[in-house]
């Protein structure tokens, strides 16, 4: 069943135009659904539409067969939503914001506990600690805990990990993970693309279109062409060679290498010699498998030439 | 139910947190009172007065002697000229003078500040009509202008301006308590969480006004006691039945504030819509400071729909003046149509989407 | 080559009541690196920048920064140095030219020099047809690249980063790591923190927080050798397991 289904959906703003543009996709029951993109793609927006807290412009959307405009009140109740800003009540503790949701939606504090236990275990030593003296991660943990309090059947994460470090990132998601297998339907964007691989399917976004939708697998795949490796002793002034070759149709810095793609009037052979010959130390030239950034840059490169 | 309750313990548990707000809270109105009520009196203390040609009448010399005994004036000088009580005048020294003829006694005052120079002219006149009448029993004194002061024969300022004061410091800070907290919510962002729920905005409203219900009526027996022991207003009238109609007052100021939160998302807008917004009139249209009746008829029309005028009126009815229910029904009415108008248009603004 | 060093931390200390925040660091940093400033929240590396930039006084320890120290020439620290967080950058009810001319003033730049100096940068990053434009109408990265120039328009002899690519997308990520580069290139020392691990590669030498010390500083090459991880990914995953303050 599709828990979401979204059909030329447009949202603009008095201070923003198209903030998203004709939004076509559906995300299915019992799915970790992703959205990726940057700050300013329209996720946020989007997820306001869905959670019933905006109106679209234009176009319609359901969650869970219901209009999200008509029927906003079949809706409510039944969701969970994380916004991306810590949005819960500092001078509360962590245990009495629990008390506040559960109480909003009518149910004992840990009706479900089995529930949130994976969560809640790791803020049981500061229950009685102020949310606003949390640290971030733990924040965003209190954040997720509060919105799965009811046992929603639908759950919106917008930017959980964001401004939190890699190793508690990991860590949620270790959570959403088990939340699915509660049975919860997960939709979650975020800015970093290693976290795409963690979704059953995932859409990438950015400036209000969608670039794609797809499985991560599928995604990388569907990657067109061979993208290759490039690294030296000296980084930069090799990125500055390599921008300058007019074989090469695009290079990115990609941490200790340089990931570019190459032009379709040059075998690989001849871009390997005349990359080797531009005289920096340890040239290393590898193909290599994309990963989920690369296929966003490309395909957001492509978009931006197509537009 | 227990939902209701919940959300009215999370309410006071950010009152309590926010300690120095609350303190403000509760000590403002006893500040203004304090300030406003030995300030703004009305009364007239020690006024400076001179005299002139004081030989003329041969009671001059008591009368003077009856001016300087009161309270209100204090002798400042015998005068030789007019010219140089003129320049008295003019230095500031005395702002009051009497000059005495055969057949009549001239009051001059210094009418810069055309309210006190009433006031002083009714006070001198009630000195001097009291003298002659003391004197002479059967005649009763020929004052040109006569003056009768009900309930406030002393003419004691205080009277007039007391309810004035707590009605005005009453709904000011109501309405600043209750229109912050909701435009808190929408703020800090908490508002989306509590609108994707199915919680009612009744449910909400009304769990917001209960704590600061609470907290404005502590302010209410501050300001009655205070007025009461410190300012010396009298409490003629029944204690339960100015309790009950100040209830209905507080009500209404909460929901004041509950519809200028439904107006602003921003917490500081709505503490300048409150506070800055509603200061002006309230003071100048209550009849806190200036009498009504001497405002253009636009004015007079406006201040129909100033809650804190009805309230003054009634309490002053009721505490003062010591009457009962029935000689306040009309305020009472009027405070409980704006009261369901304002409950009813904050439950109708209340958004339940973020735009 | 002796090489000039623009930063000199010695046994560096911070308390916050009985809390040490910053646990007795030292290092180094060589004009015109790109020193790479890790650590997990809490770990001590905001509270030792701030420090850095004359912002809080240590408990204990000395630092020589641009070359003033920073017990007693602080305000000097400051004049020489650019910051930019990720917080806060530009005004965003002005245009990028007002921006910039404003910044261009705090730090004193003649009204002669300023102008061709602003225009010259905008060249650089293509935002002349921008110029008049209002911030707060542009894209995050595009904020994130303007600020980087407003924090270095008086040409200043270190830069500090605040986790400057947050949210950004990654394609102008890139392009504003390669003006990092290019300020290295001309001589800017460059003090940027991250929570891109794929960024720590960019940078000569990474020094990695937690628990208020120092667990390890090396070029992200050697690091990976060390603790025996392909990625600086790796390196970071190993150093967290063992630190104490991941939650505070």
């Amino acid at each position: 069943m599709n828990i979401v289904e979204i059909h030329n959906l447009s949202k603009s703003f008095k201070t923003q135009e198209n903030a998203l543009s004709n939004i076509n996709l559906e995300i299915r029951e019992g799915e970790i659904f992703g959205f990726i993109g940057p700050d300013g793609a329209g996720k946020t927006t989007l997820f306001r539409i869905l959670a019933t807290l905006l109106k679209p412009s234009s176009g319609k959307s359901y969650v869970f067969s219901k209009d999200t405009v008509e029927d906003y009140l079949d809706i409510r109740g039944n969701i969970g939503y994380m916004p991306g800003k810590f949005s819960l009540y500092g001078d509360l503790t962590v245990l009495e914001n629990l008390e506040v949701f559960a109480g909003l939606y009518k149910i004992d504090t840990f009706k479900n506990k089995d529930l949130i236990d994976p969560v809640y275990k790791q803020l049981a030593p500061f229950s009685n600690r102020r949310a606003a003296d949390l640290s971030g991660g733990m924040k965003q943990k209190l954040a997720l805990c509060c919105a799965i309090v009811h046992k929603p059947k639908l759950l919106f994460l917008d930017e959980p990990t964001t401004g939190v470090d890699p190793s508690s990132r990991k860590d949620f998601w270790r959570i959403i993970k088990l939340l699915q297998k509660e049975g919860i339907t997960i939709i979650a964007s975020t800015p970093y693309m290693d976290e795409a691989s963690l979704c059953d399917r995932i859409a990438l976004i950015q400036k209000g279109e969608i670039l794609s939708i797809s499985t991560p697998e599928e995604l990388i795949s569907n990657y067109p062409g061979d993208l290759y490796s490039v690294s030296s002793s000296s980084m930069y002034p090799l990125l500055k060679f390599l921008k300058n070759q007019d074989f090469i149709s695009s290079v990115f810095p990609f941490g200790d290498t340089h990931h570019i793609r190459l032009n379709s009037n040059i075998s690989r052979e001849s871009a390997e010699i005349a990359i080797e010959s531009s005289g920096f130390d340890q040239i290393e030239i590898k193909k290599i498998q994309p990963s989920i950034e690369d296929c966003f840059m490309y395909l957001s490169t492509r978009a931006y030439d197509e537009a | 139910m227990k939902q209701f309750w919940i959300f009215v313990k999370k309410e006071f548990r950010h009152i309590l947190r926010d300690l120095w707000s609350t303190i403000i809270v509760l000590v403002l109105p006893i500040l203004m009172i304090v300030l406003f009520g030995f300030g703004i009196s009305s009364e007239m203390k020690s006024t400076a007065f001179g005299v002139l040609n004081i030989q003329e009448n041969s009671r001059g010399l008591q009368i003077v002697e009856n001016m300087d005994q009161s309270d209100f004036f204090e002798l400042k000088s015998s005068y030789p000229t007019e010219q140089s009580l003129e320049n008295a005048f003019k230095a500031g020294e005395i702002r009051f003078a009497i000059v005495f003829g055969k057949e009549q006694i001239r009051l001059i005052a210094d009418a810069t500040d055309p309210n006190s120079a009433s006031t002083m002219v009714a006070y001198a006149s009630g000195i001097i009509g009291q003298f002659f009448q003391n004197q002479n029993p059967s005649i009763t004194p020929k004052i040109k202008s006569e003056i009768k002061l009900l309930y406030n024969p002393s003419l004691k300022g205080t009277y007039n301006t007391v309810p004035g004061i707590i009605g005005m410091v009453l709904l000011l800070i109501s309405a600043m308590m209750s229109s912050v907290s909701i435009a808190k919510e929408k703020e800090m962002g908490s508002m989306e969480l509590l609108l994707i729920s199915k919680l009612k905005p009744m449910t909400l409203i009304l769990s917001k006004l209960l704590p600061y219900f609470v907290l404005s009526n502590v302010n209410l027996l501050s300001t009655l006691i205070l007025g009461h022991y410190l300012l010396e207003v009298p409490i003629n009238g029944s204690l339960i039945s100015i309790l009950l109609f100040s209830e209905l007052y507080l009500l209404l100021s909460l929901s004041i504030g509950l519809l200028i939160s439904s107006v602003t998302d921003s917490q500081l807008v709505a503490l300048l819509l409150s506070g800055m917004g509603m200061i002006l009139p309230v003071v100048m249209l209550s009849g806190l400071l200036f009498p009504i009746d001497n405002m253009p008829l636009i004015l007079q029309w406006l201040s129909n729909i100033v809650p804190a005028k009805w309230y003054i009126d009634g309490l002053r009815k009721l505490m003062i003046m010591g009457l009962g229910w029935s000689d306040v029904i009309k305020e009472l009415m009027i405070l409980c149509l704006l009261f369901t108008v304002c409950l009813t248009l904050s439950l109708k603004r209340f958004k339940t989407r973020l735009e | 080559m002796t090489k000039h060093k623009a930063i000199e931390v010695h046994n560096l200390t911070k308390r916050f009541g009985a809390f040490k925040a910053v646990d007795d660091i030292s290092f180094e940093v060589y004009a015109g690196e790109i020193f790479g400033f890790i650590g997990a929240n809490g770990a001590g590396k905001t509270t030792a920048m701030r420090i850095l930039c004359g912002l809080l006084k240590p408990s204990e320890g000395k630092a020589e920064v641009a070359g003033f120290n920073i017990d007693n020439q602080s305000h000097l620290i400051k004049e020489n140095i650019g910051y930019m967080s990720q917080r806060f950058s530009l005004y965003e009810d002005l245009t990028v030219e007002e921006n910039l001319r404003l910044y261009g003033g705090i730090y004193g730049i003649p009204k002669k020099e300023l102008n061709p100096r602003i225009d010259e940068q905008l060249q650089v990053l293509n935002f002349m047809d921008s110029k008049k434009t209002l911030v707060e109408t542009l894209p995050l990265g595009w904020k994130q690249k303007l600020a980087f120039i407003a924090a270095t328009i008086h040409r200043p002899k270190i830069v500090f980063l605040d986790e400057p690519t947050g949210g950004v997308d990654p394609i102008t990520r890139r392009q504003f790591w390669e003006l990092i580069y290019q300020a290295a290139d001309s001589g800017i020392t460059v003090f940027v923190t991250t929570h891109y691990m794929d960024e720590a590669e960019y940078c000569d030498r990474v020094s990695i927080m937690a628990d208020g010390k120092i667990k390890a500083l090396n070029t992200p090459k050697q690091l990976k050798i060390d603790f025996q991880a392909s990625s600086m990914d790796g390196v970071f995953d190993a150093i967290a397991k063992t630190s104490k303050r991941s939650e505070i």
